[in-house]
């Protein structure tokens, strides 16, 4: 064969598999629409804001895991967030290199523990310490009606919207963590070092240097890790208690979409059963690819 | 000198001082947070993993509840399923990588493709599963290991690209130039030269790649749930160490659960080496 026509062929099976991933975006999406139509069809727009999800009946409404994967990726972020921050200016401005990245390592090993892990530990460990050490007192403490008790009650299990929240806010702050120092390392040391010839204390200079340097892509950060939150399965489907409907409290059990479909799936009771998951999948491919793309969009190209 | 407009405020200053102060103790104990979590959890995983490891888990299948048992048919099976997920992430992500850094520059559809590749990176496991099942699984009427792979490799496929692409990307153009100054046409030297010179990155791309699939559970529930026997069978559904372990973890068995914590103890491991050989790798390419 002659070199160029095998440099050709080289060239268009690299195209070719570029292609592969365009495809399997487009079979994502098409599939979860194809799977979840019959259920979506038939729900209509009752699948989005009903709260009554009844298998035996047929009748899926989804709003109760729409709402615990929203809540609990929420409450994550909230947690992770200022820890994140924390975490990442004391390893990029404060701590002493070597410290630094030692710290770095520690970090991202907490990163590489997969999901199912983290849910174990939530189940077997954060669990039983969360009921005998918070859900109890604040029970025994709690006058019934107050607003203590409106806002915590709860059956002190341990698996609850809080705990899973918990777990999220740990699996992703490395994540975050990780990202805001990549950010932070690329503000350039001749802005800190103007500002801290001026006689700006740390907190100075990252209020007012290397936060508004670095603030666009701190928000995709943020986005970025919502996005994992949001998806996050196996972790949440451990500790969140699988109830359908709405939680009445911080402290009661709920569900998010992923624990829905990881749950109900491979014991679905007919058909109909199986599209509605599928639809919920379509739900969660919307918000997630929503967050993510927006995430993307504001990051731009140099952190993964 | 300027003289300086207003006189030293030292009620000023000291309020400053104790703001940073206050600041840089936060920041102190939300590093400290971090690693107690990893310490709390690093030290659960080992101390309970110990405890259920045995030489049975690797010598014996799967227990029924109150049998001995082990766990050798969900490691061969997770082992197969992620070989066979890994080649085809490494035959279509490092071809698409190569497509993205040496011909896509300047074409719409290149950056489209990576702006995607970008998202996919960190979609949720569980869609992928379920994308599976649609196209696979339903179609050929029964769960298998190659639905399983299949779905690990698409899940790989991104992480591969990804590193790829930055690892041909930090070849030097005067590399390009001097093979096709031999005469060399692109194909040629892209295959033979930049191939050649970033390997070890390549070999990155898929240690990160495996390191992302290997702990996956949720994309397996649908595509490949389990079988109690050790099954070579490419058609028919396999064990697998993590959908293993969310059985037995949820189970009411003890035994059953030190199986899974052993389990985890092993799956985690080879995620942290996968991680940190990858790592050192490329360590080594950007010093050269």
């Amino acid at each position: 064969m002659k070199t160029a026509t095998r440099d050709r062929l080289f060239e268009a099976a690299c195209c070719a598999a570029a292609m592969v991933l365009l495809a399997a975006m487009a079979g994502l999406l098409a599939a979860l629409v194809w799977g979840g139509w019959p259920a979506l069809h038939r729900a209509g727009l009752t699948f989005l804001t009903s709260d009554v999800w009844d298998p035996a009946h047929d009748i899926y409404g989804a709003a109760g895991p729409i709402f615990g994967t929203l809540a609990t990726a929420v409450l994550a972020m909230l947690l992770a967030l200022p820890l994140a921050l924390g975490v990442a200016v004391f390893l990029t401005e404060l701590c002493p290199p070597p410290v630094g990245r030692a710290i770095g390592i520690a970090v991202e090993l907490l990163a590489a523990i997969p999901s199912i892990v983290y849910g174990m530990w939530g189940l077997f460990v954060l669990a039983p310490w969360f009921a005998a050490h918070v859900q109890m007192p604040i029970l025994v403490a709690a006058q019934p009606g107050s607003l203590l008790d409106r806002l915590f009650a709860s059956i002190p299990n341990g698996a609850n919207i809080c705990t899973a929240s918990l777990i999220l806010a740990v699996m992703v702050l490395p994540y975050m963590a990780s990202i805001f120092a990549e950010l932070l390392r690329s503000v350039p040391i001749h802005m800190r070092e103007a500002a801290y010839g001026m006689g700006a204390t740390s907190l100075e200079v990252l209020r007012f240097i290397l936060l508004p340097f670095i603030k666009r892509s701190a928000v995709g950060a943020v986005m970025l890790g919502l996005g994992r939150a949001l998806g996050e399965t196996m972790a949440v489907t451990f500790i969140i208690g699988n109830a359908h409907g709405f939680p009445k409290s911080l402290f009661d059990s709920g569900s998010t979409i992923a624990s829905t479909i990881a749950n109900e799936f491979a014991e679905a009771t007919g058909d109909l059963h199986a599209s509605a998951l599928m639809a919920l999948g379509l739900v969660l491919f919307i918000i997630t690819f929503t967050a993510l793309t927006g995430a993307r969009l504001l990051i731009g190209r140099e952190i993964h | 000198m300027i003289p300086p407009k207003r006189p030293r405020d030292p009620a000023l200053l000291r309020r400053r001082r104790l703001a940073n102060g206050v600041f840089v103790a936060l920041a102190l104990l939300a590093t400290g947070i971090a690693l107690l979590a990893l310490l709390l959890i690093l030290g659960t995983l080992v101390s309970k993993g110990l405890g259920g490891m045995s030489a049975d888990v690797v010598l014996l299948d799967q227990p029924g509840p109150g049998e001995s048992g082990g766990l050798r048919n969900a490691l061969v099976g997770s082992a197969m399923m992620c070989g066979l997920g890994m080649v085809l992430a490494v035959v279509v992500g490092v071809l698409a990588g190569t497509w993205l850094a040496e011909y896509g520059d300047g074409k719409r559809l290149a950056s489209f493709v990576r702006f995607l590749n970008d998202v996919l990176l960190s979609a949720p496991s569980i869609l992928m599963g379920l994308f599976v099942y649609e196209a696979v699984v339903r179609p050929l009427h029964g769960f298998s290991a190659g639905a399983g792979a299949l779905a690990l490799g698409f899940l790989a496929t991104p992480v591969v690209t990804r590193t790829t692409e930055d690892m041909l990307r930090l070849q030097p153009h005067a590399l390009r130039e001097a093979g096709m100054a031999l005469g060399a046409g692109k194909g040629h030297v892209v295959r033979s030269i930049i191939w050649r010179a970033s390997r070890s990155g390549l070999v990155t791309g898929a240690l990160l790649g495996l390191a992302r699939i290997s702990g996956e559970t949720a994309p397996l529930l649908f595509t490949s749930p389990g079988n109690p026997f050790l099954s070579f069978r490419i058609d028919q559904s396999m064990a697998s160490l993590p959908t293993l372990m969310f059985q037995y973890a949820l189970s009411a068995y003890d035994d059953w659960q030190a199986l899974a914590w052993a389990g985890a103890l092993l799956i985690a491991a080879a995620v942290l080496a996968a991680n940190i050989i990858g790592r050192v790798l490329t360590r080594g390419s950007f010093h050269k």
